[in-house]
């Protein structure tokens, strides 16, 4: 049995959805201080909002199904010292109100808190129009901001706290449906950092948000294939660990990348710029093809689209076969 | 002094800052002139007279706030601030210049005294909204928000999202001034997008309606300043201006939006200006 550091993976692992880690860490910073405040655009309860609503009725603002207008009064509670928590599905806020998000909060230079909850294939039934797959690609492209992915509750319910604790816009991207608890309360989290969760040799997996749990599963049936691998969890995306990844590119000599998005303009793509300009090497990047999802249950879209840990398990052969034939 | 003294110096400052917009625009090569040079008036009221503002300290934490929602009118801003000594009328000239404070369109950071950053249309008063928020949740009775908006502007539903979210909260520590110039880009607004009838479009969404001469500086003094003492609704100035006000060639000319003066007008201008100043006074005797 591979020696994954953080956990064994097994069927007992608590399931949990990402997006309950948010709600818990928004009621704790707003304990902590009294300038957090939180917006939120029809869907209070969908996003978990509820419990800081129901905590702090006069700092909670129901700005109704306007996700532009919610981030821009964000952007004027900002102005005025707080620190304002906007919340909605991210295929409305950041993939309606984009532009306001530049302009009011990362050329303003506010501290707007933008989470995109109901990101990705996770979002299932819903189908398309509500999977957002896009918005870490359209939010990496906006100077000044940061780009995160929580791999589980107890991380989302860090990275809030830590948000609350930034001075720069951020975005946060969080799923609907339960999904494996991998971290512990003693796992660390800051921002701008990303984490080696199982040491190896032969091969990267970088991964973040709801797929770095199918890649830590790659991980152990790798290791009884006979390769070695490291999996990476890059929970910000945007500014890049770079000497975290680039030290386990180095040490492996292939990378697979994992997310659940877009490889266009997503985790992929910044790997893969980062290695082609400091370390080229065989990499795949596993993620949507640049397709459309559908409606289905999220397991059979995760499969069907090619998310989950048999596919990463192949794409890591992949690599490591064409690592091997250039030596 | 009595009260025509002051409004006569007002009016002659709205002439001063008309000539820095002229200057300016035709030094930059290129810009808005119909929408500062008929703003100048709202300007002048909201800078010199209306708002607890200090020039030499633009954080000061009492301040009023004012938000240019339509941020290509900003000409008209910086002219009124380097009139009201925020920084030194010798760097209008660097309008939209590489390595300029004074950027096309307003960056909060790059120029102390501007609030906000602004250039896409329709953020402007829900930025307001929130600024107003804030201050009530700091209990800052004494402050108060002015945003101005363009009316070509009101085409966005941003507008429309803060315009129903400000009464929703009774903010009524917030005024919005519509710029009713009737020009947009592509002609009249009510050809381009009717927007009328207006003031019911205000009021049936909440909020308590003036309409004004945004172009009477005394108007727009009165109107301001019963719209602070209006306390149960948020209050909405369509302020009616004429567009290109104070040089004669540019009135109520849309394709005076979206152009600067070259040398030639830019002269004329000037000297329609200088023929104004001369007026001012001998209307008030």
């Amino acid at each position: 049995m591979k020696d994954l550091h953080i956990l064994e993976f097994s069927d007992k692992l608590a399931m949990v959805p990402i997006r309950v880690g948010f709600g818990t860490g928004l009621v704790k910073a707003g304990e902590l201080d009294t300038n957090v405040v939180a917006l939120c655009a029809d869907l209070t309860g969908s996003v978990k909002m509820d419990g800081f609503a129901t905590a702090f009725p006069e700092r909670f603002f129901e700005v109704g199904i306007g996700e532009q207008n919610l981030v821009t009064i964000a952007a004027g509670l900002a102005l005025t010292g707080k620190v304002p928590f906007t919340a909605s599905y991210a295929a409305f806020s950041p993939g309606r109100n984009w532009e306001q998000i530049k302009t009011t909060a990362c050329l303003n230079h506010v501290p707007v808190k933008v989470i995109g909850a109901h990101a990705g294939l996770y979002t299932g039934p819903d189908g398309a129009t509500h999977q957002m797959l896009e918005d870490i690609a359209l939010m990496r492209a906006m100077p000044g901001m940061v780009v995160m992915a929580p791999c589980d509750a107890v991380e989302a319910e860090k990275m809030t706290l830590a948000m609350a604790k930034d001075d720069r816009p951020n975005y946060m991207r969080v799923a609907r449906e339960a999904t494996p608890v991998i971290t512990t309360d003693k796992t660390p989290f800051e921002i701008g950092k990303s984490y080696v969760f199982a040491e190896g040799s032969d091969v990267t997996i970088i991964s973040t948000g709801t797929m770095t749990a199918p890649a830590m599963e790659a991980a152990e049936k790798l290791f009884k294939d006979g390769i070695d691998a490291e999996v990476v969890h890059v929970p910000t995306i945007k500014p890049l660990d770079t000497e975290t990844i680039l030290k386990s590119v180095r040490k492996t000599g292939c990378a697979v990348t994992v997310e659940e998005a877009q490889i266009i303009g997503g985790l992929g793509s910044a790997i893969a710029e980062l290695l082609g300009e400091n370390y080229p090497a065989p990499m795949k990047r596993i993620g949507m093809q640049d397709r459309y999802g559908e409606s289905g249950e999220p397991a059979e879209l995760l499969a069907h689209f090619g998310l989950d840990a048999k596919h990463i398990r192949l794409a890591a052969h992949h690599v490591h076969e064409q690592k091997n034939e250039r030596k | 002094m009595s009260n025509t003294q002051s409004i006569i110096q007002l009016e002659e400052k709205a002439v001063n800052i008309r000539e820095s917009i002229i200057r300016m625009l035709e030094h930059a090569g290129s810009g808005h002139s119909a929408g500062p040079l008929g703003l100048a008036d709202i300007f002048t009221a909201l800078y010199f007279d209306v708002m607890r503002i200090d020039p030499k300290n633009p954080t000061w934490e009492e301040r009023d706030i004012l938000l240019l929602s339509n941020g290509h009118c900003v000409p008209v801003q910086y002219a009124t601030m380097a009139e009201a000594g925020y920084f030194p009328k010798s760097e209008l000239l660097t309008l939209r210049k590489f390595g300029s404070r004074l950027q096309g369109h307003p960056e909060r950071l790059k120029l102390p005294g501007l609030e906000n950053t602004s250039g896409p249309l329709g953020s402007g008063l829900s930025q307001g909204c929130g600024i107003a928020l804030g201050m009530r949740l700091d209990k800052q009775k004494q402050r108060h928000v002015y945003v101005v908006t363009g009316d070509g502007e009101l085409n966005e539903g941003n507008i429309w999202e803060a315009a129903m979210f400000a009464p929703k909260y009774n903010l009524n520590n917030l005024t919005v001034i519509v710029d009713r110039n009737n020009i947009q880009i592509d002609g009249p607004t009510e050809v381009v997008m009717p927007l009328e009838d207006l003031k019911k479009k205000w009021e049936s969404f909440g909020w308590h309606v003036l309409e004004i001469d945004g172009n009477d500086i005394e108007t727009v003094i009165d109107a301001l300043t019963m719209a602070k003492a209006i306390v149960e609704k948020p209050v909405c100035i369509i302020a009616y201006t004429i567009p290109g006000k104070g040089v004669d060639f540019m009135e109520q000319d849309y394709h005076w939006h979206g152009v600067p003066p070259n040398h030639e007008q830019a002269k004329q201008a000037l000297h329609e200006l200088r023929t104004l100043r001369g007026k001012i006074r001998g209307e008030h005797e």
